[in-house]
């Protein structure tokens, strides 16, 4: 493999000199340096648009720098495109998957290899699976070539996907921001694998913004921001709020959570009984004997494991997908399950749907008229049909302003907005509203430290002036930073919520893997680390 | 993303749609489209400059031809204006000849049942029955889509055959002209059935300013109302549309019954109109060629009404060319295809744009 090429004195493994490119209006990145050696798990860290994800697309080929540098072991090369990279022995996995979900593991796999492996690999799809178990075993990756996609949960798609790249035996690995969607036991099981990959002498370069992750994994650290390396250290040496302090220029305040105090005495602001119900679509998770309730002033925080029944707990929640029944849902002591979208953001509810591009809002209209899209009844801005633009763009300025959100107007497209500032905006919008219950699915995803933190403090906000706050996400931390109770869903059931104070991270994981109830596991397909816990019921 | 360089130009995906783009294909494609012409004409073995002045400029030297261009734009402008709205959402009739025919049907029966007995109420009785006959025949695919799924598309362009043989039995056995001598045609409307003509010389009837008021209602829907929202987010993203509350089904039902209607007044104008009785063609595709003038006109009302003054000359540039050069009648979809066909093609570059890739890139 790629003990050959290891010397002592030996030339960096991909040494960047200088690189730099600009999009319209952006430097993504500023002559960034950027020094990797043989055997080194090295983190990018970096917020968002700091410039990490254009990097690696240099490296990987599939951005074109305007200018500098790329070293291969000491020899100046040209990436010309993903192929190109993987044939120097460049190999990533990226954060979104690019699997077939009806093929088998082997099938996927076959279907992403270049030509070059699959010449090797003459003996057919037969032999191909072999090298697949060959490869997953001696790294710790427990992955049946002949299951399907669908079936795998996210964690043994990541596999499939790492899978993939080791078959090629690169020499450089590409992780971007592997664990946002992991257990934190699929996490621990990854950076096993990493290290037995790193510790053949392969490079690996980390990206990820969780300083807790790389403060662990990471023997080494390059830290960018506004597309400029401003740091480069060595992460064990460093403390979280140092690391933090780096990357966002700013010391970060955690927020915290005041005690909700005697939540308990207070009605229920909004009741699920019992809801079973399927998917919107056929792979969809259906929910099974969901039951939870969220009183004012209260948040609720679910966590889980993407794929475990939140979209169709999120549908019912909402509106966008009507209950089986009108008592499932019962909101200030009225039966709702059977309304609309429309009539529950009338009575006070209102969604920060997880997709802020498509969903919660449409990439091709102005911020004025995504405010008119959730907004027109709330705000009347609607009278006998007729549509106030005056008064979308007000609504739609007072959210830029309020929330801080960088845009160049209320007219600027929805999609020129960064993912950040888009669900800023998107939230605001929602806040804005003064909702009596709001449910927000994944706040944060992919959104850089500041404006999780900005995100994070209306939330909280929102909930000591009164409202209920549903927060459904797989990041822990946030969990934990924002709620009051916490509960878990996995394969469509829902646990009972307990004070974010009583459970430690630890069981909260555990019951992500489908650990909380011995009748979680029957339902099978659970998303679990280990096949005693699916098998057990 | 970056594509692949060719001749040292390479596409790149604009951020957002270029507006000025938006505005400046279409005039790109009608250029392009005189290029082809020309081309075609040369061909052809007539002389180039010749043929398209009989083709653009030798319709609109009369008076009588200006007016002629009115009466062809006016159900063009009426059908494209609904079409549009429908396009905005992603509603894709296609059956806007047949929703004429069954319009035209329902008004020229009205103009039979009550042939001898005529007042004032006739005209607006043809109007309003052939604009509810369009709108239900436009309920049929509105109905499968929204029930069955089925795509309206194929439905709404397979009723279209329907109603043109409805139209060719009706013509040819029960409301044929007694006294026609055996000629497929009704008899010839009364006056009180015809709409009046508004410019002395030319056959510039009152149906033009009612196309006129319908590209301003159309115009108020997009701009101003709810609905044309609602149809609009629809249209570019259904998952969006279903969060704020906005029905699919809603925005089906709604462009499919005012295309239809639109469709089915402009068939009832054709017969109360110009052609004055009912005959087994009505249109000469007025209904397809709205497609071409919808999107020619961005979907945009003002847009449609360019569009369709467009359309209407190449259909009377066709005729023009006809007698001038004794070229065939079929010159007119050739032209109508190319214009649709470079229209798409430049729209491309709405969204793309092309750069010149300097060679002293690093990979």
């Amino acid at each position: 493999m790629s003990e050959a090429r290891e010397q002592t004195d030996a030339p960096a493994r991909l040494e960047l000199r200088g690189i730099s490119k600009r999009y319209p209006g952006v430097l993504a990145n500023d002559s960034v340096d950027l020094t990797l050696q043989p055997g080194e798990i090295h983190a990018l860290l970096g917020e968002n648009g700091a410039g990490k994800s254009t990097l690696v697309q240099i490296v990987y080929g599939v951005v074109k720098a305007d200018a500098g540098e790329i070293r291969w072991n000491g020899e100046t090369v040209s990436v010309d495109g993903p192929s190109a990279a993987r044939a120097l022995g460049i190999g990533m996995v990226f954060q979104h998957f690019s699997l077939f979900e009806t093929l088998t593991v082997t099938e996927n796999v076959a279907l992403g290899l270049s030509p070059r492996v699959t010449a090797k690999s003459a003996g057919g799809m037969a032999a191909l699976a072999a090298r697949i178990a060959d490869v997953s075993k001696r790294y710790g990756l427990a992955l049946d070539p002949d299951a399907r996609v669908f079936d795998l949960s996210v964690g043994e798609r990541q596999r499939v996907e790492i899978v993939r790249c080791l078959l090629q035996d690169p020499t450089l690995l590409i992780m971007d921001e592997p664990t946002s969607v992991l257990t934190p036991q699929e996490a621990d099981q990854l950076f096993e694998t990493l290290r037995r990959l790193a510790s053949e002498g392969r490079t690996i370069l980390y990206i990820s913004h969780k300083l807790d992750e790389i403060r662990r994994l990471c023997g080494a650290a390059t830290i960018l921001r506004g597309g400029k390396v401003v740091a480069s250290c060595d992460p064990r040496q460093e403390t979280a709020q140092t690391l933090a302090r780096l990357m966002i220029g700013e010391e970060v305040s955690p927020t915290r959570r005041a005690e909700a105090g005697e939540a308990e005495e207070k009605e229920a602001l909004l009741r699920v009984e019992g809801l079973s119900m399927k998917a919107a679509n056929p792979l969809g998770t259906p929910l099974h004997d969901v039951r939870l309730s969220v009183r004012r002033g209260e948040i609720l925080g679910i966590a889980g494991v993407a794929g475990n029944g939140q979209n169709t707990l999120l549908g019912a929640l909402s509106g966008e997908q009507l209950a089986p029944r009108a008592d499932a849902v019962v909101f200030e002591g009225a039966a709702i399950g059977l309304e609309g979208a429309r009539a529950r953001r009338d009575r006070g509810i209102n969604f920060v749907p997880e997709d802020r591009l498509g969903h919660g809002a449409v990439a091709d209209l102005s911020l004025s008229d995504n405010a008119l899209l959730s907004g027109w009844r709330r705000w009347s801005l609607v009278r006998r049909g007729l549509v106030s633009f005056t008064g979308s763009r007000e609504k739609a300025e007072h959210v830029v302003k309020t929330f801080a959100v960088a845009a160049p107007g209320a007219h600027a497209a929805a999609r020129s907005l960064s993912g950040g500032n888009l669900q800023k905006f998107i939230i605001g919008r929602e806040i804005l509203q003064k909702p009596k219950l709001l449910i927000a699915a994944h706040p944060t995803w992919g959104v850089d430290a500041g404006a999780a933190a900005a995100i994070h403090q209306a939330l909280i906000e929102l909930a000591s002036n009164g409202a209920g706050v549903i927060v459904v996400s797989q990041d822990l931390d946030e969990l934990f930073t924002l709620s009051d109770r916490v509960a878990v869903i996995c394969a469509g059931r829902l646990s009972e919520s307990r004070p974010a104070h009583e459970v430690t991270a630890e069981e909260v994981g555990l019951m992500m893997g489908g650990l909380f109830d011995a009748a979680i596991a029957e339902g099978g397909g659970a998303p679990s680390e280990s096949g005693d816990v699916r098998h057990g019921g | 993303m970056a594509g692949e360089a060719l001749f040292g130009v390479r596409l790149e995906r604009r951020p957002t749609p270029s507006r000025a783009m938006m505005l400046a294909t279409p005039p790109l494609a009608v250029l392009l489209t005189v290029m082809a012409g020309a081309v075609m004409f040369a061909a052809l073995g007539f002389d180039p400059s010749a043929a398209l002045k009989a083709y653009f400029i030798s319709p609109l030297t009369t008076l009588y031809g200006v007016g002629e261009l009115a009466v062809k734009a006016t159900p063009l402008a009426m059908i494209g204006i609904g079409l549009a709205l429908g396009f905005r959402g992603n509603v894709w009739n296609i059956g806007a000849e047949g929703q004429l025919t069954l319009g035209a049907i329902c008004a020229g029966g009205l103009a039979l049942a009550f042939y001898g007995d005529e007042g004032w109420w006739l005209l607006p009785l043809m109007m309003a029955g052939g604009a509810a006959g369009g709108l239900a025949y436009a309920a049929i695919p509105a109905f499968l889509c929204t029930r069955f799924n089925a795509n309206e598309i194929l439905t709404s362009l397979m009723l279209t055959y329907v109603a043109t043989l409805l139209l060719s039995y009706l013509v040819t056995g029960p409301w044929k002209d007694p006294d026609g001598f055996n000629f497929p045609e009704s008899r010839l409307f009364n006056d009180e059935a015809l709409l009046p003509v508004i410019l002395e010389g030319t056959r510039l009837h009152l149906g033009a300013p009612m196309a006129l008021a319908a590209v301003a209602v159309g115009w108020v829907i997009v701009a101003r109302t709810l609905i044309g929202f609602q149809i609009k987010v629809v249209g570019l993203t259904p998952i969006a549309a279903g969060y704020a509350g906005f029905s699919q089904a809603r925005a089906i039902w709604f462009t499919l019954l005012l295309s239809g209607g639109l469709a089915g007044l402009a068939g009832a104008i054709e017969v109360a109109g110009p052609i004055g009785q009912l005959q087994p063609s009505i249109s000469p595709g007025y209904g397809f060629t709205a497609i071409i003038v919808a999107f020619l006109g961005r979907l945009h009302p003002l847009g449609v009404l360019l569009a369709a003054l467009l359309m209407a000359l190449s259909y009377l540039g066709g005729e023009q060319a006809q007698i001038e050069l004794g070229l065939p009648l079929a010159v007119t979809g050739v032209f109508q295809g190319m214009l649709l066909f470079f229209l798409l093609a430049s729209d491309f570059l709405t969204h793309y744009r092309l750069r010149r890739v300097s060679p002293a890139a690093v990979g």
